[in-house]
Formats: C-alpha cells, structure tokens, sequence
C-alpha cells in the first residue's frame, strides 16, 4: 500500500487576474491529520475544490493510492473515498439532517427512499464515531455546530477515507471545537485521514501530524508537528512573525452611549451598559445566548421591547440604520456575506454602500463614479485588499478579503462608536493582527468600540473591560488583567454571576 | 337563489374548471421545485389546446389529439429549459417570448391549417368514461388528473427522484457537491412541466370547448402559476387551490344568467385570484433558489 493517500504534482490554476494555484504539490499520508495553513487568497480553498473535482486545474496531476486519478467531478471524488466539508457549509436549509446525509447516495425500497433504514444506519454509523444529531429536524434550524456535524456524516456515510474539512473552526465556539477534536482524533484512530484548514495557529499545533504552508499560490513549507511553532508557522506564512498587541493604560472618556433596561423577550432582559470614548468592551458569550439580538438592537436592526438607549444623551433606540450610521456608529456586522455585503456588487460600490447618496458619491442624484473609484482604490491599497480591481465583484474575493473591505469601508469613515462583531473571523493570522491594530490606534484616537468576538484570546487581548452575556442578562463586567479564561468560562457558562 | 347555485351540478362544474389549472399548476410545481420558474405555462397550454385539436382533427382520435398536445407542450418547454438553464438567460424573459411565440405560432398555423381566421371546426371530444353500473360518466382525463396529482405528491417528496429535484431548487450547489447532475435535474424539472401544461390545454380545447379558438387560454398558465404558489409548491395545495379558482370560474357562469353586467362577473376568477394571493402568499416561501440560474 502507498504510504500516501494523496499527492498532487504541479496543480495550476488562474481565474481572471489571480494565480490561485502556482505548481502545487501537496503530500498526504494514509491515516494522519494534515493541516494545510496559509493567508487569505493563498489558494487553500482553490487547492481543496480541484481535489473534489469542484473546479477543473489548467494544469497538473493527482495521484490517489499512488495511481493517477481524473477528479473532473464531486462524484467521482466520492467513488474514490474523498469527502470535503466546505468552507460555507452546503447545505440544504429546509431539508431535515437525514435528507440532507443522504442526498445523492439515497436507499430505495418499492420506488420511494427508504427512510427507516437509513436512519437505522445512520444511529449506527454516529455511535460508532461518537457524533450524533438529531435526524428529523429541519437543518435550518440547527445551530452550526450540529450543522458542522451534518457535514462529517455525510462524508463518513459515503464512506469517505479523506475527508477535507475546509475552516471547520471559524465558526464554532471554543466547546465546539473541542468536541471536533475529539470526533477527528477518534477519525484517525479508525483509520481515516484528515486534511484541516484552519488560521488559528494553536488549532494546528494541537491537531496535526504534518502541516503544509501555502503563500500567494505556491507550497512554500512542510513540517513535521514537531518541527513547528507558532513562530516558524507564523514567518512561513506571512514572512514575519508576529506581536501580541499591546494595551497602552486605558484612560476612560467620556460616555458614549448608555443602554438603558434593555429588554427583548425571551433573548434579552434588563441590560444596562455603558461604552466610553477610548475604551474597547469586549463582549463574551455562547451563542445565542442574545448577543445578536443585543447588537441588533444598538445597530437599529431590531427595536426592543422596553428599554433606552443614549447616543451622547439623544435617544436613539427608535432610529433605523442608515440615521444610526449618519450620527457616528459604525457596524461591522457578523456575517459578511449577507449582512455586510452585496457579493454582487463590485469593490467599489460596496465601498460606498450607505454613503451612495451622500457628497462627495453622489451628485443632484448621480454617482460620482470618479470619486467613488478613488475612494476605493485608496481603501484597498491601505487596507491591502487582495483584488485584481476595484471593478471586480466582491463575490470572487477570498472569505479574508471580503472582510477587509468591510472594516475599511467601516474605519475610512472615522464612526465615533464602532460595533464589531467577529470582526477577524475567518480571517489570517496577518489580517487579524492588521485588525487588532486598526482597533486600537481607533480606541488611540478616542473611538469607542463595542467588540463582540467567540475568540476569547481575543476578547482577552484587547479589552478594556469585558462584559458577560448568559441566557440574555449581563452576568458580570470583569477586567481581563485580573481575570484568566477560566474564570470567563465560568462567567459564559453561568455558573458564576456578580 | 343560493341553494340554486350551490349544488352538486356546481360542484362538478367547477371540477370541470379546475383540470386545466390543475395539469398546468403541478407542472409548475416541478418547474419551480426545481429551481426554474416557468411562466411560459401560459404559451405552453395554448398550443397544448392547439396541439390537441390539430392531432384530433387529422386523426379523428382525440388521443392522438392529447399525445400531441403533449408533444407540443413538451418543445415548448425544451426551448425554455435550452434558453433558461443552459444558457442562464433570465427565465422571465425567456418565459415571456414563449408566451408572445406561442400566440403568434398557433394563429398562424391555426389560420394556415384550418384556412379560417378565429377558430377551428368542431372536433370529436373524448368518449367519457362510465362508472360501472351506474349512469355517471367521467371525463378520461379527470381521472388521469386525479392519478397525475397522486403519483406527483409521492414523487416529490417520497422518491430519489424529487429529494433531487427540491434540492435542486433549494441549493443547487448543495446538490452539486454531492455528484448531483443540476442541469439534468433541472432540464427534467421544465419538460415535465411541459408536458404536463399541454394536458391542460388539452383539457381545454378537447373537453371544454370542442374547438380551438386563438388565444384560448387567457390568462390560465398566470392563474395556474398563483394556483402553484397558494398551494404553496405541493401538488395537493395547488389542486386545492385550482379547485377554488374553478370554482369561482364555475360561479361566473351560473350568474351569468342574473342580470348582473357581464364585465363584471367574468372578472369573479381574477379577482378571487388577486385576494387569495394578497391573503396568503405574504407567508408562502419560494424554493430558494428559484429562478436563479445555476452557475460554477
Ligand atoms: N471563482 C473565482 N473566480 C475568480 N477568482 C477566484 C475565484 N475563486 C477564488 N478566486 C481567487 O483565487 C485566490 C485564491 O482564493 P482561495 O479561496 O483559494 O483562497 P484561500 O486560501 O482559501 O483564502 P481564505 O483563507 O480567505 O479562505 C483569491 O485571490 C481569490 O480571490
Ligand atoms: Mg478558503
């Protein structure tokens, strides 16, 4: 038997404008978990999608068990026993999990699918990985992490023995991933092979056997696990190492904006909370513990049942967005791709989205496409946006860049309160660190930002003060220079409360 | 007055209504569930209704008269499937020049065919079929309704076949990813539907009039379509719903009679339309990706 499972050798492909993939030659053994690391538009999700047969390469070869194999489509991926999780989930929202796991490879019995048999199989195949998931429930009511979960037994259903797992963690909280780890060292001991891509460098040490780093389209390193630290990851990837950010003494401004007995029942109860000039408040929870429900309603997106809300003691909590955003808040929303962005729009507009109306963007009701150009080119240079153009749809950027364009859209116009939620999600390790310290020289410069985030390193690093959400009440506002995560934890998951 | 118009009579006749709808709004439902929306229903049931009486009036037999209905539905939709799915050209566009095609078409070769301007000459109907043992009698193609709404209900949701097909519509890369063939699915999705569409023209021109006459459908594949979407893309709403709108089409010609203007009583069916859409579909939600075309 080949001691490897996959190999790839001079894999190319370009879209318009890009080199995605540049000769890339990828190495990975029967039975480990392999993680494959790199910036945002490094080509990783390109990479995954010719493996899959998703995308056809212009050039190069696969070998899989050592014979050369002709991916040029998902199902013969799936004959050969390849599986991939994608980075946004596929998914079909109104389909039940069972329907979801078995699309494609469904079981017949007189003419119509076999429902009980298939779910009996299914009950056998989660206990034997130690996964499970409520079958008959309608996938679009279950949280992601189940979701994640619906994804991996598709996969082992088709019997898949590599299985892709492209960003699995981005959108998981920090229980959650635990557990996937523990369902992939269990998917290991049985044999599988795992390929893992992830920005969260801690993630990669503790999961894998070998890491392969890729930068601007090419492979540019290999490591065992035990040759790699964060530091040589780090300076493979982005050709420097990294900095931890750091807190200058935090000198509290002035009030910025009180909320007031906010309530929403049954997500929010009686929240009061305060956001000074110059400060970063980190706000920690699981999710849907009323987070999102709690930014919405700063952010006008949601009107509360009972409550105020100051804004520089105006009241505002009856204001819609776009009035919010013309007073001084900005908002840098949780999900990029439908809230943050139009994928169908280009660079530009996206830029100028809200202020289209407004000079210098728009004239006596006509856009002023010059201005908006340079606008634009000027953000993505200071931003470093990795697109071929600002004319091209937002859609084709990498998930990192996609996020950049938000939060330079977001800082170009100087909000005097900001509220970020997750704003380096899915991002890597370079364009966090950018992020950290976009906010802080804000916080330096005396904005006031409310950051929302599931990375507790985050929260940790960059707060001044750290507010606890559980089961929609404030439970605690702790100061992380006196606190370590497991007390957070403790705060998150209600078993302590001030 | 109201018992006299409520009755069985009533009843049946708003049965008799509700076919055509009912044929061209479960082909509809396929078009729809998965992913291409199909308002070239109105077009496909005109030459349906065409198809029927040119087969019938050569052949004498009105089932050759339906197979061609068929057939002719079914080219209907092949150039709606080529136009929508493999050359993603918006299905609206491509739905409305069917439509504008279709009336164009069947006059030209109805006034070249039959070398009259207006109509056809009167046909053969279809011999009814007779309950066994009693005097009923039942128009073929009812029954073959009643089958058609069955089997579909089943077919959707119950078999390979329809998990497909709904997931084509509701995340084509979804299904994709899994070796799902979209465009195939798809393709299937708009010939059933055509298929089904020309029925209902058929029904139209074979039972209901005994003749062709231009531009015979007005406005049925629209109301077909309001049918699919009150019945919420489920065979058995949209017969439900094509019921209620035969029955208002029924209730229009027993008033008829009554000295109310008929202007006003022929709009009844429309505007029992129009209420039950304002009322209803605010809360009825489209396959997602309907109408979008599928592109890697
Ligand atoms: N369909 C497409 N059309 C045009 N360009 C594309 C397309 N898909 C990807 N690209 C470009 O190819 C490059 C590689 O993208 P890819 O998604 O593989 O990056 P990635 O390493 O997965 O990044 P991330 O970590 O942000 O997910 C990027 O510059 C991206 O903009
Ligand atoms: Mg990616």
């Amino acid at each position: 038997m080949a001691e490897y499972i996959l190999e790839t050798r001079g894999i190319t492909k370009h879209f318009p404008g890009v080199l995605a993939n540049d000769n890339v030659e990828i190495k990975i053994r029967q039975g480990e978990i392999h993680s494959i690391i790199g910036e945002n538009g490094a080509g990783k999700t390109t990479l995954m999608n010719i493996i899959y047969g998703l995308i056809r390469p212009d050039r190069g070869e696969i070998f899989y068990r050592g014979k050369k194999v002709e991916i040029s489509s998902p199902s013969i991926a799936i004959r050969l026993g390849i599986g991939m999780v994608h980075q946004h989930f596929m998914l079909v929202p109104p389909f039940t999990a069972w329907e979801n796991i078995i699309l494609g490879k469904e079981v017949i019995k007189n003419g119509v699918l076999d429902k009980d048999s298939v779910c009996s199989e299914l009950k056998r195949l989660m206990d034997s990985y130690g996964l499970s998931v409520p079958l008959e429930e309608r996938v679009e009511d279950l949280s992601v992490g189940i979701r994640q979960k619906v994804e991996l037994i598709k996969l082992l259903y088709r019997g898949a023995e590599l299985l892709i797992l492209d960003e699995p963690t981005a959108l998981l909280v920090p229980q959650e991933i635990e557990e996937l780890f523990e369902i992939l060292d269990n998917l290991k001991k049985q044999g599988k092979t795992v390929i893992f891509i992830s920005h969260k460098l801690k993630e990669v040490l503790r999961i894998s056997d070998r890491i392969t780093v890729m930068r601007r389209g090419k492979v540019v390193g290999e490591l065992e696990r035990e040759e790699a630290n964060e530091e040589t990851l780090a300076r493979l990837m982005i050709g420097k190492t990294l900095e931890s950010p750091q807190l200058e003494v935090y000198e509290r401004g002035e009030e910025v904006l009180r909320l007031e007995g906010i309530s929403l029942p049954p997500k929010l109860r009686n929240i009061n909370l305060s956001l000074y000039k110059g400060e970063i408040l980190g706000l920690a929870g699981i999710e849907g513990n009323g987070q999102k429900e709690l930014l919405e309603i700063i952010t006008g997106l949601l009107r509360p049942e009972k409550g105020r809300i100051f804004y520089k003691n105006r009241e505002v909590q009856h204001l819609d967005p776009k009035s919010l955003r013309e007073l001084g808040i900005g908002f840098i929303p949780e999900d990029r791709q439908t809230t943050g962005l139009i994928l169908d729009f280009t660079v530009a507009e996206n830029i100028i989205l809200g202020r289209h109306d407004k000079e210098p963007y728009s004239i006596r009701g006509k856009l002023n496409l010059p201005t908006i150009k340079k606008t634009a080119v000027d953000i993505v240079k200071d931003y470093d946006i990795r697109a071929s153009s600002v004319d091209k749809h937002v859609r084709f950027l990498s998930g990192g860049n996609q996020q950049k364009v938000i939060l330079g859209r977001e800082f170009y116009f100087e909000p005097e309160v900001l509220i970020a939620s997750q704003p380096t999600r899915g991002l890597d390790i370079g364009a966090t660190e950018m992020i950290h310290n976009l906010l802080l020289s804000a916080r330096r410069r005396g904005m006031a930002i409310l950051l929302y985030s599931s990375d507790l390193d985050e929260i940790m690093t960059l707060s001044d003060r750290v507010a606890v959400i559980y089961n929609g009440e404030i439970v605690g506002i702790l100061s992380p220079r006196e606190i370590d995560e497991a007390t957070l934890g403790l705060y998150m998951t209600g078993v302590r409360k001030d | 007055m109201i018992g006299g118009i409520l009755s069985l009579e009533l009843l049946i006749s708003a049965l008799r209504m509700s076919v055509p709808l009912t044929f061209a709004s479960l082909g509809g439902v396929f078009s729809e569930r998965g992913g291409v929306v199909n308002i070239a229903l109105e077009g496909i049931m005109l030459v349906g209704a065409f198809g029927a009486v040119v087969g019938t009036y050569f052949t004498n037999n009105p089932w050759i008269g339906l197979l061609t209905a068929m057939s002719f539905g079914f080219l209907i939709a092949l150039i709606h499937a080529v136009v929508s799915i493999s050359f993603r050209i918006n299905q609206i566009i491509s739905g409305t020049a069917l439509n504008i095609m279709a009336t164009g078409l069947t006059t030209f070769l109805s006034r070249l065919i039959f070398k009259a301007a207006g109509s056809s000459p009167h046909i053969e109907g279809m011999v009814q079929w007779r309950f066994p043992g009693t005097n009923w009698q039942i128009s073929p193609l009812i029954v073959i309704m009643f089958a058609v709404i069955i089997i579909s209900q089943i077919v959707i949701f119950k078999t390979r076949y329809g998990l497909r097909l709904r997931a084509c519509g509701e995340n084509p890369y979804a299904a994709d990813s899994l070796g799902v063939n979209v465009i195939k699915m798809r393709y299937s999705g708009v010939l059933i539907s055509g298929v089904l569409g020309g029925l209902g023209g058929a029904f139209l021109s074979l039972e209901h009039a005994r003749v062709f006459v231009e531009g015979m459908t007005t406005g049925r594949g629209f109301i077909a379509l309001a049918g699919m979407i009150f019945g919420r893309w489920t065979p058995l709403g949209s017969f439900s719903a094509c019921f209620l709108f035969g029955l208002a089409e029924a209730l229009r010609m027993r008033l008829e009679g009554f000295g109310i203007p008929t202007q006003f009583i022929q709009m009844i069916p429309y505007i029992v339309t129009m209420c039950v859409l304002v009322g209803v579909v605010g809360r009825a939600v489209a396959p997602a990706y309907d109408g979008i075309p599928f592109e890697k």
